[in-house]
C-alpha cells in the first residue's frame, strides 16, 4: 500500500471526474448553473426597478390662468411627470380610483390671486398612498419640480428666493440614485442562492433514491470523500454561475465594480460553501426528493428575497425580525455585495459577514457530515 | 359522475393531509412567513442613523441640529471632529447620513444670505437614501419657515398641501401585506400542485388512473379541487392574521376578495398542474416550479412597480397572474373597490386558469415518456 | 467446519421502525457459510434476504447477535470488511448518466486498484462479461441483463475473497440469467472465490452447493439442495385426464386432502403429495392417468412452507365475477394487427398481431426491452401506436368512452396503490372510481375483503403491506368492478411461492367464468399456466401458441424434454444469429 493518503487522493479523484461527468450528462445542471442566472438576472435586471419615471399625474386647474398655465408647464418639462390636465376635479378623482394616474395636482379657482398675498398659494397634492413607497416618491418629484419652478421664477423677477438654509445633498456611492445599482448586486446574491440549494437539494437525495448510495458504500470510500466530491464539483460549477452573473452585472447592467475583483471571488466563495451547504443540509435530511423538493421551496427563494436586505432594508425591520434575519445565508452576502460594488474594500462591512458566511458554511457542513453515516439505518 | 369525483379529490385529501408532517408543512410555514415577512416587508424607514460634523459654533447651527435630534426618525450615532472621519463612518455603514455644517453657517444665515447645510448620504441601497434625503428636507424646510415667519421675510408664492389617499400615513406595510397573501398564496399551491402529477407517474399510480373509466375531465377536478380548496383555506387564514393581528383595513367587498382569489387558485393551480404534467421528474417538476414561482413574484408588482419595468417587461406580465390578484388585494383591502372596478382583473386570470388546466388535462394521456 | 467459514452469523436479530410499526426482519438467525463455493439464501420478499446481506456488508447494525466475516467484526470493523468484500446490491448503484468504461473507472478509483494494473483486469472482465463492445456506452442504455453483469464487473474490479450478491438475477431474462450464472461458476472455480447469493428464483437453488433457506426472518432449512429434493422422493407425480384441461383437473386437485401442490406444467399437471402415494382422493378420478417424476428443489420449499402453515392450499372461489357474453360472436375479445410504436429511431414494438378469444389465458413472454409493456400499455390506451389497428372488446381504449374503461382490469408490475392510504381506502376509491355505488359498491368492497383475506389489514398503509398482500390488494382493486379482460404486467414478481399459487388460482378461476386474461411475465414456469403465450423480441413475435407446442420447438435428441427457459432461449438465441445474418 502506499498509504492512505495516496488511496484517499485516488478516490476522491475519481468521485469529482464521476461528479463532472453527471453534470455534463444532464443538461438540467447546465441549465441551473448557467441558463437559469441569464434568465433571471436579464428579467429581474430590466424588470425590477424602483425608479419611477413618467409618472402619470392628473393636473386640475380649476381657472386657468397665465401663473397655472406657467406651473403645469414646468411639470410637463420634467421627465418625471407625464401630466394630464383634467377640467374637473370629480374626473381626476374617478382617474386616481380607477388607477390611470398616481397623483392629483389641483390649482384652486383664487390661485392667481392668492399667490400675490403673503401665505402664498397653497398647491393641493393628492397621491395615491396604496404604494406608499411610491406615493413619497411622487411627492419628493413634485416638491423638487415646485422647488424648481419657485427658483425659476424668482430669477425671472430678477430676485432671489429666500432660502435661509440650502439643502446641499450629496448621495455616495450612486450619485444618480439608480436603483439598479443597489437592486442588481443584491440579485446576484438571490440568484446565487437559488441556484446553489436548487443544484445541491437533491443530489444526495437522488443516490438514495436510486440506490447508488448503498453501491458506493460498501467500497473503501468515507462518506467525508463522497460529500467533498460533491462540493467540490459543484462548486466549481457554481462558480462558473456567479462568474457569469458578476460579469453580467458590470457589463450589461453597468453597475460600477469599486471594490477589488478578487475579494469578491473570496467572498462569493465562501458563499456558495454555505449555500451549497444548505443545499446538502436539506438534501441529506430529507432522503426523498419530493420532501427535499418542498423544504426547497419554501426555505430558499422567499426567506432569501424578503429577508436578505436585498430589497428591503434590515434596519427598517422590528428588531425580531432582525434577530431572525441572521439566519439567513444572503443576508450576509448582500451585504458584501452592495458594499464591494458601490463603495469598494470596506473591511469593517466585509470582515464581519465573510465571517458569519464561514461559519454557516462551517454549520451545514458539519450537520451534513454528522447525518451521512455509513450506514443504512 | 359525481360520485367519482367525489372519491377522487377524497383521495387526493387524504394523501396530502393523512400525514401530521404534511398537514403542518401546508399549513405552519406560511403562517410563519406571514409572520416574519409581514414585519420584514418595508420601505418605511424608522431611523435614520446620523452623524453631525458641525465646524460652527453659533447659535444658528444649534438650532438645526436641535431640530435634527428632536424629530423622532432621526437618532445620531456619532458627533465628528474632522472631514477625514467621514468616510469610515459611512464606508462601514454605521451612518446613513452625515450632516456637514461649514464654519460660515451661522454667519451666513445672519447675513441673509443661503446657507449651505451639506448632507451626505450613503447612496447604497438607492430608496433608503431617497427617503431619508425627504426626511432630512422636511426637517430643513420647517426650520426654513420658522425662520422665514420670526423674521416676517417674504415667503415663497405657492405652497404645497400634500395629502395621500387610501394610506394617509403612507404605511408600506398595508401595501405589501395583501402583497404577501398572493405570494404565500401561489407557494401553497405550488407546494400542492407541482410535484403531485410527477410523483403519481414516477409510482405508476397514474395510469392506474387511466385505465379506470375516470374521464380526464374528472381526473383534472380531482386533481384541482384540493389545491383550490387548501388554498381557500390558507388564504382565509391569513387574512384574518392581517386583518387581526397586523390590523390591515380591510374596506372592499368580502365577495370581490372570494371570487378573485378563486379565480387566482385556478390559474396557480392550472400553472402546477401543467408544470407537474409536463415534468418527467419530480426534479423537473421542482424545477419547473421555480422557474414559474420566482418571476411570477418579480414581476407581479409585489416590491416594484410594474410601471417602472421596460415596455417588453411590461408585456411579459400580462401573463403572470399574481399580477392581477395583487390589485386586487390591494384595491380591495385598501381602496374598498368592488365588482366593477375589479373586472379587467377578473377575466385574464380566468383565462390563464382556463388555458392551463386545459393543457395540463391534454398532456394527462398525451405526455410521453 | 465453522474454524474455517467464512462468514458466521449468531444469533443474529434486526428489526425495523416504519412510522410506529415495528418489523422484525432477522430473529435469532445463526448459520455459517463455507469458503470457496456458492451458497444461496433463498427466500421469498419480506423473509430478510437483503437485511442479512447488508448486516454482512456491516451496513447495518444488528440488535441483538453478531456476524464475523472473513474473521472480522462486521459492525466493528465494517471498513475492513467492507474493503475485502464484494458487494452488489440488489438494484446496484450504476450511475446510469456514465459510460461502461466511466463507471468501471469510478468503481476502480474508489476500490483503489493501482493503474498498472488496471488494463488487465478491465480486459479480463469485459471479455467475462461480453461487455466488450459497448464500454463506451451510457450505462442506462444497456438492457436489464447488462446492467447487472457491468454491476458484477464493477464489484468484481478488485477481486474479493467473498462476493454477496443481492438477488442479481431479478428482473433479467432467462439468456442473460444464464451468463451471470456462467461467470459465477467460473469465478468460484477458477479464483476461488466465495459467493453468498439471494435469490427468489427457486430453480436457482439447484445451482448453489448449498442452500440456506430463510422465511420470515428465520432459517427454514440449511443444506445442499439435493437433500432438499431427496426428501421428497417418491411424491411427485406427472398427473392427465383424458378430455380434462389441464387448467380444470389442477383446479380440482389442488386443495384435496393429502395433495401439497398441484400445478399445470405444459401437458401435465405436476402433483406433490404428502405421502409418498397417490391420495384416494385423486386415484378415484376415471380416466386419471399418473406417473411419478423426479422431485425438485421447489417441492421441498413449498412442502416445508405448508407445513409450517398448516392445512393445505387456500381455494380461491372468485364467486361473482362472472362475465356477461361479450358481444364479439366469434369470441375474439382482443384483436391486433400490425400494431408498431416507435420511440424516436427505435420501433419498440414492430408489427406485432395476434388474437385473444375469451375465457383465454394469454401471456406475453420476453426479455426486457423486448416490446410487451409497450404492446401491453397500447392495448391499455395509455400510448398511441404509431401504426396497425387494435381493438379491445371491439374498441380502441385510446379513444373509447369513459364506459369501455370499465369493462378492464389493470394490474401494473409495481402494484400501483396509493402507498400512503390504508387498505380499505384504496377499496373505497377504486370502488369509486369505477363508479360502483350503493349496495352493490358494499357487497364488492365485502367480497373483496373477503376473498383475498384483507380483514387484518384493513387500516394498515397500503405501502407498509407485505409484498404478498399489496399484490392482493392491487388484484383486489383491479377486479373490483367485475372486468371482462383483464390487463396483468408481471403480476408475480418478487412474491412468494405461495403466493403465486394462490394467484394462479384466482386467475384461473377467472378464465373458467369467462373473463379473458393478458399477462405479462418473465417467470418461464408461469408461461406453463397459459392456454396460449406469444414469444417477444426486438418488438416482434417469434413464436405463438400453446406451451407444449412452444416447448416442442427445442426439442432435441440431447434434450428431450425442454423446459420453456430452453425453448426461450433456443428462439431467441435463432432469431439472433437470423439477425446477424
Amino acid at each position: 500500500m502506499t498509504g492512505e493518503r495516496g488511496g484517499s487522493v485516488m478516490r476522491l479523484r475519481g468521485l469529482v471526474r464521476k461528479e463532472f461527468l453527471q453534470i455534463v450528462r444532464d443538461p438540467s445542471s447546465i441549465a441551473i448553473a448557467f441558463l437559469m442566472p441569464i434568465f433571471l438576472l436579464v428579467l429581474f435586471g430590466y424588470g425590477v426597478s424602483l425608479d419611477a419615471d413618467h409618472v402619470p399625474l392628473a393636473v386640475v386647474a380649476e381657472a386657468p390662468s397665465q401663473d397655472s398655465a406657467d406651473f403645469t408647464a414646468s411639470l410637463q418639462g420634467s421627465h418625471y411627470f407625464k401630466p394630464r390636465i383634467l377640467a374637473s376635479m370629480s374626473e381626476a378623482e374617478l382617474a386616481l380610483r380607477e388607477g390611470e394616474v398616481d397623483g392629483i395636482i389641483r390649482l384652486r379657482p383664487d390661485f392667481s390671486r392668492r399667490m400675490r398675498q403673503a401665505d402664498g398659494a397653497p398647491i393641493q397634492v393628492v397621491v395615491d398612498g396604496v404604494d406608499a413607497n411610491t406615493a413619497r416618491l411622487v411627492m419628493g418629484y413634485v416638491e423638487g419640480a415646485w422647488g424648481s419652478w419657485l427658483a425659476a421664477k424668482a430669477a425671472g423677477n430678477g430676485q432671489s428666493l429666500t432660502t435661509p438654509v440650502d439643502l446641499q445633498p450629496r448621495i455616495w456611492f450612486n450619485s444618480e440614485l439608480r436603483s439598479r445599482n443597489y437592486l442588481v448586486p443584491g440579485l446576484v446574491a438571490i440568484i446565487m442562492t437559488l441556484i446553489g440549494a436548487l443544484l445541491t437539494a437533491l443530489v444526495m437525495a437522488r443516490e438514495w433514491e436510486r440506490g447508488t448510495m448503498e453501491a458506493l458504500m460498501v467500497t473503501p470510500v468515507s462518506m467525508t470523500e463522497v460529500l467533498l466530491g460533491k462540493l467540490f464539483a459543484y462548486f466549481v460549477l457554481g462558480t462558473g454561475g456567479m462568474l457569469l452573473t458578476v460579469g453580467l452585472s458590470v457589463w450589461l447592467f453597468e453597475v460600477p465594480l469599486r471594490g477589488s475583483f478578487w475579494v469578491l471571488w473570496a467572498c462569493s466563495s465562501l458563499f456558495l460553501l454555505a449555500a451549497l451547504g444548505m443545499g446538502l443540509t436539506i438534501s441529506t435530511l430529507a432522503r426523498s426528493q419530493f420532501v427535499a423538493g418542498q423544504v426547497a421551496i419554501i426555505a430558499t427563494f422567499l426567506p432569501a428575497f424578503l429577508l436578505s436586505g436585498f430589497i428591503f432594508d434590515i434596519g427598517s425591520m422590528p428588531a425580531p425580525v432582525q434577530v431572525v434575519t441572521h439566519l439567513i445565508v444572503a443576508r450576509y452576502f448582500v451585504t458584501i455585495v452592495q458594499t464591494l460594488f458601490l463603495a469598494g474594500d470596506v473591511w469593517p462591512v466585509i470582515l464581519p459577514n465573510a465571517a458569519a458566511l464561514a461559519v454557516m458554511a462551517a454549520i451545514f457542513l458539519t450537520i451534513t457530515w454528522r447525518k451521512s453515516r455509513k450506514r443504512l439505518d | 359522475m359525481w360520485q367519482r369525483i367525489l372519491a377522487l379529490v377524497h383521495k387526493e385529501f387524504l394523501a396530502l393531509l393523512k400525514d401530521p408532517k404534511s398537514r403542518m408543512v401546508l399549513i405552519v410555514p406560511p403562517l410563519i412567513q406571514l409572520l416574519v415577512f409581514g414585519y420584514a416587508a418595508t420601505f418605511d424607514l424608522k431611523e435614520v442613523p446620523y452623524a453631525v460634523y458641525n465646524e460652527d459654533r453659533g447659535a444658528a447651527s444649534r438650532d438645526l441640529l436641535a431640530a435634527f435630534h428632536g424629530a423622532p426618525s432621526f437618532s445620531q450615532v456619532a458627533e465628528l471632529h474632522s472631514e477625514g472621519e467621514i468616510a469610515p463612518l459611512v464606508d462601514a455603514r454605521n451612518a446613513l447620513v452625515v450632516l456637514h455644517i461649514g464654519p460660515r453657517f451661522s454667519a451666513d444665515l445672519l447675513a441673509g444670505n443661503p446657507a449651505p447645510l451639506q448632507v451626505i448620504i450613503d447612496g447604497r441601497n438607492s430608496n433608503t437614501a431617497m427617503i431619508s434625503l425627504n426626511y432630512v428636507r422636511s426637517v430643513v424646510d420647517s426650520f426654513n419657515n420658522d425662520w422665514i415667519a420670526a423674521r416676517g421675510l417674504q415667503g415663497p408664492p405657492a405652497r404645497l398641501e400634500m395629502r395621500a389617499w387610501f394610506n394617509p400615513n403612507l404605511d408600506s406595510r398595508w401595501y405589501f401585506i395583501p402583497g404577501i397573501i398572493g405570494m404565500l398564496t401561489l407557494v401553497v399551491t405550488m407546494l400542492v400542485t407541482a410535484l403531485t402529477v410527477a410523483r403519481e407517474r414516477e409510482q405508476g399510480t397514474f395510469d392506474q388512473l387511466l385505465v379506470t373509466p375516470l374521464r380526464l375531465g374528472e381526473i383534472l377536478i380531482g386533481k384541482t379541487v384540493p389545491g383550490f380548496v387548501i388554498g381557500i383555506v390558507q388564504a382565509t387564514l391569513i387574512l384574518l392574521v392581517a386583518t387581526l393581528w397586523f390590523k390591515v383595513p380591510l374596506l372592499g367587498s368580502l365577495p370581490a376578495f372570494y371570487v378573485g382569489l378563486a379565480l387566482f387558485l385556478l390559474s396557480g393551480v392550472g400553472a402546477g398542474l401543467l408544470i407537474s404534467s409536463l415534468a418527467a421528474t419530480q426534479q423537473q417538476g421542482l424545477l419547473g416550479a421555480f422557474l414559474f414561482m420566482v418571476p411570477a413574484v418579480i414581476l407581479s408588482g409585489f416590491a416594484t412597480p410594474i410601471a417602472n419595468m421596460p415596455q417588453a417587461v411590461q408585456t411579459l406580465t400580462l401573463i403572470d397572474p399574481l399580477r392581477y390578484f395583487l390589485i386586487i388585494l390591494r384595491k380591495v383591502f385598501l381602496e374598498g373597490a368592488g365588482f366593477d372596478v375589479l373586472y379587467n382583473q377578473l377575466w385574464p386570470m380566468a383565462v390563464i386558469g382556463a388555458v392551463t388546466l386545459m393543457l395540463a388535462g391534454w398532456l394527462f394521456r398525451h405526455r410521453m415518456y | 467446519m465453522t474454524e474455517d467459514a467464512i462468514l458466521v452469523a449468531e444469533a443474529l436479530t434486526k428489526s425495523f421502525r416504519v412510522a410506529d410499526r415495528v418489523t422484525t426482519a432477522l430473529t435469532g438467525v445463526s448459520l455459517s457459510i463455507r469458503p470457496g463455493v456458492v451458497t444461496g439464501l433463498i427466500g421469498p420478499d419480506g423473509a430478510g434476504k437483503t437485511t442479512f446481506m447488508r448486516l454482512a456488508a456491516g451496513l447495518l447494525v444488528p440488535d441483538a447477535g453478531r456476524i464475523t466475516v472473513l474473521g472480522l467484526h462486521a459492525t466493528r470493523d465494517a471498513l475492513a470488511v467492507q474493503a475485502m468484500l464484494g458487494y452488489m446490491p440488489q438494484r446496484f448503484g450504476l450511475y446510469e448518466d456514465l459510460t461502461v468504461q466511466e463507471n468501471l473507472d469510478l468503481y476502480a478509483d474508489l476500490q483503489g486498484v493501482p493503474r498498472g494494473e488496471r488494463e488487465a483486469r478491465y480486459a479480463e472482465l469485459m471479455h467475462m462479461t461480453g461487455l466488450a463492445p459497448f464500454t463506451r456506452r451510457l450505462a442506462g442504455r444497456l438492457s436489464g441483463g447488462m446492467k447487472q453483469k457491468l454491476g458484477l464487473a464493477c464489484t468484481l474490479i478488485r477481486a474479493p475473497r467473498l462476493l454477496l450478491l443481492d438477488e442479481p438475477t431479478v428482473g433479467v431474462d432467462p439468456v442473460s440469467r444464464r451468463e451471470l450464472w456462467a461467470i459465477i461458476d467460473r469465478l468460484v472455480r477458477s479464483e476461488g472465490m466465495s459467493v453468498l447469493l439471494s435469490t427468489a428464483y427457486l430453480d436457482e437453488a439447484e445451482r448453489c452447493a448449498e442452500v440456506i433457506l430463510l422465511h420470515e426472518g428465520k432459517v427454514l432449512d440449511h443444506g445442499p439442495p439435493s437433500a432438499m429434493s431427496e426428501r421428497m422422493m417418491g411424491r411427485t407425480w406427472a398427473v392427465s385426464m383424458a378430455g380434462k384441461r389441464n387448467r380444470d383437473l389442477q383446479a380440482d386437485l389442488d386443495g384435496q386432502h393429502d395433495v401439497v401442490d398441484a400445478l399445470v406444467q405444459g401437458d401435465h399437471v405436476r402433483l406433490v403429495t404428502a405421502g409418498r402415494a397417490l391420495p384416494e382422493s385423486v386415484t378415484r378420478q376415471a380416466g386419471i392417468a399418473a406417473r411419478e417424476v423426479a422431485p425438485r428443489f421447489e417441492d421441498g420449499f413449498i412442502d416445508l412452507l405448508r407445513r409450517r402453515q398448516g392445512g393445505t392450499a387456500h381455494v380461491a372461489a372468485m364467486d361473482g365475477a362472472a362475465v356477461p357474453e361479450g358481444k364479439s360472436t366469434d369470441g375474439v375479445v382482443i384483436r391486433v394487427s400490425g400494431l408498431r410504436r416507435r420511440f424516436g429511431e427505435f420501433w419498440a414494438v414492430d408489427g406485432v398481431d395476434f388474437e385473444i378469444r375469451r375465457g383465454e389465458i394469454f401471456g406475453l413472454l420476453g426479455a426486457n426491452g423486448a416490446g410487451k409493456t409497450t404492446t401491453f400499455r397500447m392495448l391499455c390506451g395509455l400510448l398511441p401506436a404509431s401504426a396497425g389497428h387494435l381493438e379491445v372488446a371491439g374498441l380502441d381504449l385510446r379513444h373509447a368512452a369513459s364506459a369501455a374503461r370499465a369493462r378492464i382490469g389493470y394490474m401494473s408490475q409495481k402494484f400501483s396503490l396509493y402507498g400512503n392510504l390504508s387498505v380499505t381506502q384504496n377499496l373505497d376509491f377504486f370502488a369509486s372510481a369505477y363508479g360502483l355505488s350503493g349496495s352493490l359498491r358494499k357487497q364488492r368492497i365485502d367480497w373483496a375483503v373477503t376473498e383475498f383475506e384483507l380483514a387484518a389489514f384493513a387500516d394498515q398503509l397500503s405501502a407498509e403491506l407485505p409484498l404478498g398482500y399489496k399484490q392482493r390488494l392491487a388484484m383486489a382493486c383491479a377486479l373490483m368492478h367485475s372486468p371482462e379482460i383483464l390487463f396483468l404486467d408481471e403480476p408475480t414478481s418478487g412474491v412468494d411461492p405461495l403466493a403465486r399459487r394462490e394467484f394462479w388460482q384466482r386467475i384461473n378461476a377467472l378464465a373458467r367464468q369467462g373473463v379473458t386474461v393478458l399477462v405479462t411475465t418473465h417467470f418461464m414456469e408461469e408461461a406453463e399456466y397459459c392456454d396460449r403465450l406469444a414469444i417477444m423480441a426486438l418488438g416482434r413475435i417469434l413464436a405463438m401458441d400453446e406451451p407444449t407446442v412452444i416447448k416442442a420447438l427445442a426439442r432435441t435428441a440431447a434434450n428431450p424434454e425442454p423446459s420453456m427457459e430452453d425453448a426461450f432461449i433456443h428462439l431467441v438465441e435463432d432469431t439472433a444469429v437470423a439477425e446477424a445474418a
